[in-house]
């Protein structure tokens, strides 16, 4: 009963987020087929591409014609660069993932040790440090932020690559298997190439990463102080156990439930952010093909993204829904 | 009745504080004055309330604080000229125009799409929260459905694709947002709902004959406002970097209106040699989003003690 609930939800939400895009491209625009010819079109051309389009149906009959090509995988052609867009995603969706778990890596790894010590030390210098960092995390604008560190670290130190993925003189002499460019150099033991694509990442990385941290150790401090507060901690306190073990082994380990919904979270805000971090850093993302496609009206494109970014989206927050009731023993059922 | 109660003198602080007001106005200000007096323990968050408050000012007096005109620029004699040159304070643009009046000026349009998208989205997501929760059963089952899908989307790709339909500008641009921002306040005003939904007051009006539109309008939504007040005002931060993102995509407003975000795109090219055309804009943002944040916190620690030092 509980699956079935389950598959529901997906299914409606996902059934959701086509109609919600459907109506972006059908029914907002006064008229899809003027978008697509221009007005200056000869009036035949309109009508040929109106019949085209299928606008001359019955919206409800337009839409299902919709879903039935975005559950086959057909989101149109792109305009600009007259590929399916499908095939245009799945180009560009590696170097998004890949940019995206570096951030969560960075985030996770410094940001759930910051929380931890700023929920211990309460008061302290590094709570104040920790809360700054959440305070501007969530005030900043990530692409100036993206700006001022590029000028900082690539212009003025010159510690950081240009923007963009890899080297021009890279690009051609090491061929992608998986489109995870940092995980096929180190399989064909390039270090070279590895050396080069960590130059280029690691400036975006850290950006989204920085963001990402802002968010864990926010949150970690407060699920910390929530452990702490138990009695489980004062029982073991009373036993004799280190402190340390009583932070980084009891309470650490019963946060961590929580914890991983709000990693998994903010991966998906890290697929949300990469827009404008990739439009910042020449990232051949699907942010940076959303944004072009954006600039030259390319509502193919647009709403392709859109749909594939929304169902990773959902994917993510449900598969956290899903680890949090399999992590949880109180949330088991029976 | 107490007659010491009677003596007080109004608007003293024992008649402020006095746990037996005489008049509903004497426990409106009261319950107001406890709130502020709260409110105004937090340093930062006071400091959040003098950084709106300057913007405020700003915005009013824009026209008299700004000594250079925003739009047109001395493109002969002033260009990207840095900051601290004679009578540009934070230097000037590509186009010969003062930085800091366009950001004076700027003020307002993001006044604009903050207050815009609040007045949108907050009753709009107050209305279908509290119905839904009212009404419970299917109604409450559909409206959470749709409230869902809202919420399933990121904010800012969804907005993209708005705008993208809609067309870029301001208006628009404000429209997506407001459009993206409401589902959680309809799951705020839920919840609220939720918890009194049975309670006794209610029950009381429905046996004295009020419609259920009453109920709703008159008893339930007031109850919802102070939750949906705080976090409207931590939200804010996010519509003014949402408003600067699409501004900065040139999909808000368009040139040569001083916004923000579209100020620091067209100050991208300058980046390496004249920072400050870009610099300057985001600080502005940075500046006013640290505010509302820190009068979010504020107020929902002042008003919410519950939650206050999580």
């Amino acid at each position: 009963m509980a699956i079935l609930g389950f598959l529901l939800t997906v299914v409606t939400t996902f059934l959701g987020l086509l109609a919600v895009t459907f109506f972006i491209g059908r029914v907002i625009p006064i008229d899809p087929a003027l978008a697509i010819v221009g007005d200056r079109a000869p009036a035949h051309v309109v009508e040929r591409v109106r019949m085209e389009l299928g606008l001359h149906l019955p919206l409800w009959q337009q839409f299902w014609i919709y879903l039935k090509q975005a559950l086959s995988g057909d989101f149109g052609t792109s305009v600009l660069t007259t590929n399916p867009v499908l095939a245009d995603i799945k180009r560009v969706f590696p170097a998004t993932i890949e940019l995206a778990t570096v951030g969560t890596i960075i985030g996770a790894v410094f940001g759930v040790p910051l929380g931890v010590l700023a929920a211990v030390k309460r008061g302290s210098l590094i709570d104040q440090i920790v809360r700054v960092i959440g305070l501007i995390g969530y005030s900043v604008p990530i692409f100036w932020l993206g700006l001022l560190s590029l000028l900082l670290f690539y212009a003025k130190l010159r510690w950081v690559a240009y923007p963009g993925r890899v080297d021009i003189i890279y690009e051609y002499s090491f061929t992608p298997v998986t489109g995870f460019f940092i995980l096929d150099a180190v399989m064909q033991r390039q270090w070279d190439v590895v050396w080069d694509l960590f130059r280029h990442i690691i400036l975006p990385g850290s950006l989204l990463g920085y963001f990402s941290l802002a968010y864990i150790s926010r949150m970690t401090r407060s699920f910390m102080l929530n452990e702490l507060s138990q009695e489980y901690v004062v029982a073991a306190r009373a036993k004799g156990l280190s402190e340390a073990r009583i932070i980084w082994f009891h309470a650490l380990r019963n946060a961590a439930v929580p914890l991983v919904t709000v990693i998994a979270l903010s991966y998906a805000g890290l697929l949300e952010g990469s827009v404008l971090t990739e439009t910042i850093f020449a990232w051949p993302g699907l942010g940076l093909y959303i944004t072009n496609s954006l600039q030259n009206a390319d509502m193919n494109a647009v709403l392709g993204g859109t749909v594939v970014i929304g169902s990773v989206f959902i994917g993510i927050n449900l598969l956290s829904d899903l680890l949090y009731r399999t992590l949880d023993p109180r949330t088991r059922s029976r | 009745m107490s007659v010491v109660e009677q003596h007080l003198k109004p608007y003293s602080r024992e008649w402020l504080l006095s746990d037996r007001p005489t008049s509903r106005k004497q426990a409106r200000i009261g319950r107001a004055y406890v709130i502020w007096q709260r409110f105004a323990e937090n340093r930062l968050a006071l400091f959040g309330l003098m950084i709106i408050i300057g913007l405020l000012f700003v915005a009013a007096f824009a026209d008299v604080l700004a000594p250079h005109n925003p739009l047109q620029g001395d493109l002969r004699y002033a260009r990207l000229l840095p900051p601290g040159s004679d009578g540009y304070l934070l230097g000037t643009d590509d186009q010969g125009r003062d930085i800091l009046s366009r950001l004076i000026h700027g003020s307002r349009l993001t006044l604009l799409v903050v207050v815009l998208v609040a007045v949108i989205a907050a009753p709009v997501g107050l209305i279908v929260g509290t119905v839904s929760g009212y009404a419970g059963g299917w109604v409450d089952a559909v409206l959470m459905r749709i409230t869902d899908i809202f919420l399933a989307f990121p904010k800012l790709v969804l907005a993209l694709a708005l705008v993208a339909a809609l067309g870029p500008g301001i208006e628009n641009a404000i429209l997506a947002i407001a459009i993206t921002s409401w589902p959680p306040y309809a799951r705020i005003a839920r919840a609220e709902t939720m918890t009194f939904r049975n309670s006794e007051f209610i029950s009381a009006v429905q046996l004295m004959g009020a419609s259920p539109f009453r109920i709703v309008l008159r008893h339930v939504m007031p109850l919802c406002l102070s939750s949906l007040i705080v976090r409207v005002t931590l939200d804010m931060a996010g519509i003014i970097l949402t408003a600067a993102g699409l501004g900065f995509l040139g999909l808000g407003a368009q040139p040569p209106l001083p916004e923000w975000g579209a100020m620091i795109a067209s100050g991208r090219r300058f980046i390496l040699d004249q920072w400050w055309v870009a610099a300057m804009p985001g600080a502005a943002i940075l500046i006013v989003s640290l505010g509302f944040n820190l009068l979010g916190d504020g107020l929902r620690d002042a008003l919410d003690p519950k939650e206050a030092g999580q």
